[in-house]
């Protein structure tokens, strides 16, 4: 029944997909060609005017192309041309590391504000006012007080992927059940082992969660840190790509960005499902 | 009562209530248990019984009075007493004997995995869950949990044993066996025991003495009614015991008519000196014949004795 129903979804997806190649490909089909243009003119504007071509390419041309990064995703021939694979590495590295320093600061602050009603009182202005900074409000900031700009792209990244998770640690610290706290203290369980043995695995999926949310924020965010901050990563790649108006290129990190988002949340789905417990 | 055990001195749970003023759930409450004694608490819901056993197990403090425990004041919580929660409350991310494992480790740090292992899976197969001890709390009836609870509580050895109606979110028949098991337990191991009961048969099998609270606010402890049926009762043939109906009437009768009034029918009552009542021989009531006064109308009862 389920896997009836599993297949019928793929079969639906491919047809849907197969769809959306047709009318891509069909859209964007060479028309008749411009007669009465002027030679120089014609010259001037290359393909796209003398033979009707359109200027958005067709999925063969993005299929060639991908196939060409695929084969060489590692190549590197200086500042403004490297393989995808390189530049995509970058983006990871980045996210990795903004996101691992935002872990070791929100998850012992989140369990402090979580389990301390004077320290959760105390800072919850300042995080009602920080909260909603836009990350990259930050970056002139970040590049004027640490005067490089690869580390600031990191920052941006730690203050972006910060406040989710300090919440739901925070609120999955301060929901645990009355009775697990009691069960552990009517056994004399002392603080740093009830934290670890109650309070943690209860709080663990609530604080998934919350990494989960973060890690995708700060993969939405490390595009555009590097678009601003220039020199290497995915998010400069599409806007160099840009700039050299090939579009087919952009088409290709657009869609590379959605598959290593995809899978950093499939990740952290995984690692939320592994300490989800059953009631 | 010659030695107490556990003594309950003077104790007082008030709440900030609203308006500023405060609602006292009771006060100045003496209660007192000798060793090895199985006592039960009976009274209309809300009336504090879990505030009793909470201060008593040290999750609460009272606001006045102390409870004193084997001699000495308690100070918190204790792996000399352990508490059987009302819903069981065991770890769900733990396996059985994960949780009975956690208790055992938590009296004895400093034993090593097999030594805990092996302690836990005694008591695991004391309650009868054998071949359970790999599943998790969510793949348990109800019964088997209470079941790892009980396991959990005496997996530490304590010295007394505080039940908030350990049974209530049961079956009958699974609530008849852990009943028989926890009966037999006490019974062997000699535990001094403390349960909230609403079930009055229960607290008829399992009781040696049973605690009648009135009903709250400002509750009190009314009556203490000791048990006039033989230890070696049995479950099923309880209420062929010529004491039985007696017993039960009795308690019955303060729930659903004096556990009201008690407070404005009695005015000499003295908490530090609750009268103690033996609910005798039903033959006697039929004897006594229609007429007399209610008091007249009990001559098995033995007078409200006081006891120090
Ligand atoms: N945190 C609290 N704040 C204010 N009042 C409280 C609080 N906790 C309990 N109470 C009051 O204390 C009284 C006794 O509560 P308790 O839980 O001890 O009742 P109980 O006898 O165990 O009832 P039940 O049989 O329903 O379990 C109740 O009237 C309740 O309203
Ligand atoms: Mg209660």
């Amino acid at each position: 029944m389920t896997s009836s129903l599993r297949f019928r979804a793929a079969v639906v997806s491919i047809v849907l997909f197969a769809a959306f190649l047709g009318i891509w490909h069909l859209a964007t089909r060479p028309t008749a060609a411009a007669h009465n243009m002027s030679p120089e003119y014609a010259k001037l504007m290359g393909l796209t005017a003398t033979q009707g071509k359109s200027a958005m390419p067709g999925p063969l041309d993005v299929g060639a192309k991908l196939w060409e990064h695929l084969r060489q995703p590692f190549y590197d021939n200086g500042p403004n041309d490297k393989g995808l694979g390189i530049q995509l590495g970058y983006s990871i590295a980045r996210v990795a590391l903004g996101y691992f320093l935002a872990v070791i600061v929100a998850i012992p602050l989140g369990f402090l504000i979580g389990m301390s009603p004077l320290i959760s009182k105390a800072l919850d202005p300042f995080i009602q006012v920080l909260k909603p900074i836009s990350p990259l409000a930050w970056m002139p900031l970040a590049l004027y007080t640490i005067k490089d700009s690869s580390i600031s792209a990191i920052f941006v990244i730690f203050i972006c992927s910060v406040w989710p998770m300090l919440l739901n640690t925070a609120f999955g610290v301060a929901a645990v059940r009355k009775e697990w706290i009691n069960v552990a203290r009517t056994l004399e369980v002392g603080t740093v082992r009830r934290a670890f043995t109650v309070i943690l695995p209860a709080a663990a999926p609530t604080i998934l969660t919350g990494m989960r949310i973060s890690i995708g924020i700060a993969w939405l965010v490390i595009v555009a840190a590097e678009m601003l901050v220039g020199g290497t990563g995915i998010g400069y790649f599409v806007w160099n790509e840009w700039n050299n108006l090939s579009i087919t290129n952009v088409i290709i990190a657009i869609l590379l960005i959605g598959i290593v988002g995809m899978l950093l949340d499939q990740i952290l789905a995984r690692f939320t499902r592994m300490v989800t417990f059953p009631e | 009562m010659t030695d107490k055990f556990i003594s309950i001195e003077a104790i007082a749970r008030r709440y900030p209530g609203a308006d500023g003023k405060e609602t006292t759930v009771f006060e100045d409450l003496w209660l007192s248990m000798g060793r090895g004694e199985f006592g039960c608490v009976i009274g209309h819901s809300g009336c504090g019984k879990t505030t009793v056993l909470n201060i008593l197990a040290g999750l609460d403090q009272p606001s006045e009075g102390a409870v004193i425990v084997d001699g000495q004041a308690i100070e918190g919580t204790s792996l000399d007493r352990a508490v059987i929660f009302q819903s069981h409350a065991l770890l769900p991310w733990r396996t059985v004997l994960g949780n009975v494992a956690y208790a055992v480790t938590s009296k004895w740090r400093n034993w090593d995995r097999a030594k805990v292992k092996a302690h836990a899976q005694t008591f695991i197969d004391l309650v009868g869950l054998t071949g359970s001890e790999h599943k998790r709390p969510s793949e348990l009836s109800g019964g088997m949990k209470q079941r790892v609870g009980i396991a959990r509580a005496l997996s530490i050895t304590p010295k007394i044993m505080l039940m908030d109606e350990p049974f209530s979110a049961l079956d009958a028949l699974t609530r008849g066996t852990l009943q028989d098991e926890v009966r037999r337990i006490c019974l062997e191991t000699g535990q001094t025991a403390f349960m909230i009961t609403h079930d009055v048969d229960e607290a008829i099998y399992l009781a040696d003495k049973i605690f009648l609270m009135t009903n709250g606010p400002g509750a009190v402890l009314a009556e203490i009614v000791e048990n006039p049926l033989p230890k070696d009762r049995g479950r099923i043939d309880l209420h062929r015991h010529p004491y039985y109906y007696a017993l039960r009437n009795h308690i019955v009768d303060f729930l659903v008519s004096r556990s009201k009034t008690f407070a404005s029918d009695v005015t000499d009552h003295d908490p530090r000196n609750v009268p103690v009542v033996r609910p005798g021989k039903p033959e006697l009531v039929i004897a006594s014949g229609p007429g007399d006064s209610e008091q007249a109308s009990w001559p098995g009862l033995s007078r409200p004795s006081t006891s120090s």
